[in-house]
């Protein structure tokens, strides 16, 4: 199960929205398994099919995050016009098995809907999102 | 030289759980070298066909490497290398 502040979820829906109808992406920083941040992340790919976090602005998120010795609790990105489920793209490319993988789907644009998953050596698994 | 490289948790298995771990070499390349020595398998993740992994962002201090001199990057006493695979998925 994943706790998240509904001011979080809140930011996550607004940046999907924003960047729509391209993917947007980002990071939700964690302090022991506690959400403390949210970082919008520039997608360099600019695109409604594919995002990958621009390689500077993965590194200023680390370096935050790695001076607070905060990890990445979730790696977030938006389906703008699909399910918020992971993609055969999104499995084979889930690279930090550590992180939540959560999905915005704007499928619904009024019903937005926010999934977690975590993806193991391939094997996606449902945790459930708990809002605090 | 000795050279401070950072590690995500995946490398981190293979460094016995380290955040950060000592190595020495004078480029990119002979700091790899000397990683598989120590904690044999990390080159795997990170290299693919002796080039670095497409979906792999290695950085020097805080620049990433693609941007320099690639695995030739040299390196001075005291710098930290970040090895951080990409955040990345899409429908396609």
């Amino acid at each position: 199960m994943l706790s998240l502040p509904r001011s979080f979820i809140d930011e996550m829906i607004a940046h999907a929205r924003e960047d729509a109808p391209n993917e947007c992406c980002g990071i939700v920083a964690g302090e022991d398994g506690q959400a403390v941040k949210v970082f919008r992340a520039k997608n360099a790919e600019t695109s409604p099919y594919r995002y990958s976090v621009e390689a500077k602005d993965l590194f200023r998120i680390y370096r935050e995050c790695d001076e607070k010795r905060w990890s990445f609790l979730v790696i977030y990105h938006s389906h703008t016009a699909s399910e918020a489920y992971p993609s055969p793209t999104d499995i084979r490319l889930a690279f930090w098995p550590e992180a939540y993988y959560a999905l915005v789907s704007l499928e619904r644009p009024d019903e937005p809907v926010v999934r977690a998953f975590r993806i193991l050596d391939g094997e996606v698994s449902e945790e459930e999102v708990r809002p605090v | 030289m000795a050279i401070e490289v950072k590690l995500t948790a995946t490398l981190q298995k293979l460094a016995g759980g380290a955040r950060s771990v000592q190595s020495e070499g004078s480029n990119v390349r002979e700091v790899l070298e000397d990683l598989e020595r120590r904690h044999p398998g990390i080159q795997d993740m990170v290299m693919v066909d002796g080039q670095i992994h497409r979906f792999v962002n290695i950085y020097l201090n805080d620049e990433d490497i693609r941007f320099l001199e690639q695995l030739e990057t040299p390196l001075r006493e005291g710098d930290v290398l970040s090895i951080l695979p990409a955040l990345a998925g899409g429908k396609i």
